[in-house]
């Protein structure tokens, strides 16, 4: 592992997690292109329109080639919000252009429309006594998991944070606060860095 | 001077509002007068769409007062795409506002586009949960409004035009204030902050970061993909785009190639790719032979 870490950098907060790579001493290389997702080692999917991020992935032929690095050659992946839903298995009531391979079902704007987002703090034993501040941004639900699924965090009684092998997916923004926590962990634990 | 920063200052929900900003760049929002036009720019790949009754060359063509649109109009918007809905409401004009607020519209324009209701004042845009973005030509206007509590800012270019100059003035404007006050000795701010017409705090944040609070976006101008990129190469975190998709010979094409030049943007072999076979562009009205009353990047206090 030389560790390239990559972010998919077409659209949405994608600067932001490049950002807390950069303080954590993990230079990214932006993902936007068939070469430069074939030569990253982990991948970050951030938060953003996660129509227009699938379209341009398919536009641009990154689609395919990150369908087959993460679900057949097991590319350890940072989900977040847009990420997570282009990961899910089923996207309710949608058949826009997604990856797939994450055994979830995802309803998108959930909560509502943007005067329904907000801020909260999530704890669990995953993330030790110290809660997690979390944002949620128009965020989808994950209504349903299947087994081989575990649930890290919850809100509510929904999953939040989930990971299955070695990929890790959040339905909010840690990117958004100044809490490393999971952006260090998923390195160490999942892709072996740090 | 409080030692937090401008957004550690602000209520609970500023951080979820400035994140939906953070969720759109790289993104084109593009205007929309129809449920049909929204379908045609959410297929077109925009991260979302402005609901307005008229596009601005329109509404220079046509003249009269220009006004919130329609809530039956914006209603049919929101039920025709999944993509986050902006609408617009005159500046000062806080009715409008609350109106589009109780419709459920993602964030709002005060925007300098409709017919000012207010020809002194905006509206307090701190008292409202839902998100504003504001227009700017210079840095003292942007901290102005973001010291009104908008979370997002996009420069103004002149709205209706497809001439892409003033777009770029305000930018580089704005971007050369920041530069300029960032190697200020401490004393000099407050002085700054007095030509700026600029809330002290806001510039002595900006003197220490060199960027502002909140995402920076550009408008009123942007034509052609070249345009887009152009605008997202200096500086520009997300690009608007008015008339220049729908006054188009080809709104769908083109409103493809413009989010593929954002997504490209310093990418120029696949900026070539991207801009040939788009049709006509707008027809467009060139800014410098443009009387001072037809301006509309004026208005705005």
């Amino acid at each position: 592992m030389n560790g390239v870490v990559g972010v998919l950098a077409y659209q949405g907060g994608f600067q932001r997690h490049i950002d807390v790579l950069t303080r954590l001493g993990f230079p990214a290389r932006q993902v936007r292109d068939p070469e430069s997702a074939g030569a990253v080692d982990a991948l970050v999917m951030p938060g953003g329109e996660s129509t227009t991020i699938g379209m341009l992935m398919e536009r641009f032929s990154v689609l395919d080639v990150l369908r087959r690095r993460i679900n057949e050659e097991g590319l350890p992946v940072f989900a977040t919000c847009a990420g997570t839903i282009l990961l899910a298995d089923t996207i309710v009531g949608s058949d826009q252009p997604a990856i797939g391979g994450l055994h979830i079902a995802v309803t998108r704007n959930a909560y509502g429309r943007q005067i329904e987002s907000f801020e909260t703090s999530l704890a669990g034993e995953w993330i030790g006594n110290n809660p997690l501040p979390a944002v949620f941004i128009r965020a989808p639900i994950i209504e349903a998991v299947s087994e081989d699924v575990e649930v890290l965090l919850e809100f509510e009684g929904r999953p939040v944070l989930v990971r299955q092998q070695q990929i890790l997916a959040a339905t909010f923004h840690p990117e958004l606060t100044d809490d490393t926590r999971l952006h260090r962990r998923w390195l160490k634990e999942f892709v072996g860095l740090g | 001077m409080s030692e937090t920063s401008w957004s550690e200052r602000q209520k609970s929900t500023w951080r979820a509002n400035v994140g939906l900003a953070e969720m759109l760049k790289g993104g084109v929002i593009m205007d929309v007068t129809t449920p049909e036009q929204a379908k045609i720019a959410a297929d077109a790949g925009a991260a979302a769409v402005m609901a307005l009754e008229r596009v601005p060359a329109d509404i220079r063509a046509q003249g009269g007062v220009a006004r919130m649109s329609d809530p039956e109009m914006i209603r049919g918007i929101q039920e025709a795409v999944t993509i986050p809905v902006m609408a617009k409401c005159r500046i000062g004009h806080f009715v409008e506002a609350q109106i589009l607020e109780a419709l459920g519209v993602d964030y709002i324009d005060e925007s300098e586009v409709l017919t000012p209701a207010d020809e002194r004042y905006h509206v307090d845009k701190s008292s409202f949960k839902v998100p504003f973005v504001c227009g700017c030509r210079n840095l003292g206007e942007a901290l102005r409004r973001i010291g009104e509590g908008a979370a997002m800012i996009r420069t103004k270019g002149e709205a209706g035009t497809g001439d892409v100059v003033e777009a770029v003035r305000h930018l580089r404007t704005v971007l050369d204030d920041i530069r300029r006050i960032q190697h200020l000795p401490p004393e000099e701010l407050m002085t700054v902050a007095k030509e700026l017409g600029a809330p002290y705090d806001l510039v002595v944040e900006v003197a220490r970061t060199g960027k502002l609070p909140v995402p920076n976006f550009s408008a009123g101008g942007v034509a052609t993909p070249a345009d887009a990129a152009l605008m997202m190469q200096l500086g520009a975190e997300a690009v608007f785009v008015g008339s220049g998709i729908f006054k188009s010979g080809d709104p769908a094409v083109r409103g493809r190639a413009i989010v593929d030049a954002v997504a490209n943007y310093d990418n120029p072999s696949k900026l070539a790719e991207i801009s040939h076979g788009l049709g006509e562009p707008m027809s467009g009205q060139s800014v410098a032979a443009m009387p001072d009353e037809e301006r509309i990047a004026v208005r705005g206090w």
